[in-house]
């Protein structure tokens, strides 16, 4: 999923950099009023995880492999905005250490990771949880479901880029087509780590579990009321 | 040891055993996206990242021959190196203690 240079011409590059700075610089004021004492060590923890993860390719289809994004993972833990920086910190450390991911190519690689993989499961994830039990398993299940649908929505976020600066000529509904349907594999194995992460967290610190006060917020009203 | 110690350290602890120790058996097919630019043939657009050939490049050790070795070293930097910078990083966010939201 990490984009080399080359890919996607330069214009294109920095256009989707500015987006993803700003998606950063929006994400460092909301992750300050979501982070306590307690869970920024955890946040730290969930890249420091995810950047282990990542490293681990697993065979998909025939000559395929895919690994871990840690979107979903990262949302439900530590909130989304926490989560959107842990994600750029790992595609940082990535980039500019092991020449994973091109130096030009950070911004469309953030934002593809950062901001949609990182959106659209935590999305996924609250729209789920509503048409689950009210209790603690269903976390886990959810959690299963958006790691699911993330990793193709980011896969989308490539092919957009594609078909505005793409510097090869291959039309956009073959890139598209081929794009969505390996990562549906690779979502497979994404959601399967994040819910066996997520269902870990859960049943040794479900305190910490961002994605999961909710829950416990609304049976508190309701028993107030 | 605080309950949140304990947490801590066992996370840290698998994260270096995947990276180090795990990491060597991972696939190395193309990734989804190498696959579909090989597939498709856009895959020679790709040029060299100008760091490529940096001391860490593509998880390994530059110098090192032992590839379980070489990996597993890239492993753990990268490790300490990612809970280094985020740690720091949000322990610098969050609010303190009896402060409001």
């Amino acid at each position: 999923m990490h984009i080399p240079d080359g890919f996607i011409d330069i214009p294109t590059s920095l256009a989707f950099a500015g987006v993803a700075a700003a998606g950063v610089a929006i994400s460092l004021k909301g992750a300050k009023s979501s982070l306590d004492e307690k869970t920024a060590p955890l946040a730290g923890l969930t890249a420091t995880f995810i950047f282990a993860v990542q490293m681990l390719n697993f065979p998909v289809a025939a000559g395929t492999s895919g690994h871990l994004l840690g979107g979903a993972l990262a949302a439900i833990l530590v909130g989304p905005w926490a989560a959107t920086l842990a994600l750029t910190v790992v595609l940082l450390m990535q980039g500019l250490l092991f020449a994973d991911g091109g130096l030009s190519a950070i911004g469309l690689n953030v934002f593809n990771m950062s901001l949609i993989g990182v959106w659209c499961g935590y999305g996924s994830f609250l729209l789920i949880k509503k048409v689950l039990p009210k209790k603690k398993s269903s976390i886990a299940v959810a959690a299963f479901f958006a790691g699911l649908l993330s990793v193709p929505a980011a896969a989308a976020g490539f092919v957009l880029q594609y078909a505005i600066g793409g510097t090869a000529t291959f039309s956009v509904a073959t890139v598209l087509a081929a794009m969505v349907s390996t990562h549906v594999l690779i979502g497979i194995g994404e959601g399967l780590i994040s819910a066996l992460a997520v269902g870990a967290v859960m049943a040794s610190r479900s305190d910490l579990v961002y994605g999961y006060k909710g829950v416990k917020q609304v049976l508190e009203v309701r028993s107030q009321g | 040891m605080k309950k949140q110690n304990r947490f801590w350290i066992a996370g840290f602890s698998l994260s270096i055993f995947l990276a180090v120790v795990v990491s060597f058996y991972a696939s190395s097919s193309p990734d989804g996206l190498e696959k579909v630019a090989e597939d498709i043939g856009f895959i020679e657009t790709a040029k060299e990242s100008a760091n490529a050939d940096g001391v860490l490049a593509d998880y390994g050790v530059k110098g090192v021959e032992n590839p379980r070795l070489s990996t597993g070293a890239a492993g753990a930097i990268g490790v300490v190196a990612t809970a280094g910078v985020s740690t720091i990083l949000f322990l610098s966010l969050r609010r303190k203690n009896g402060e409001r939201k």
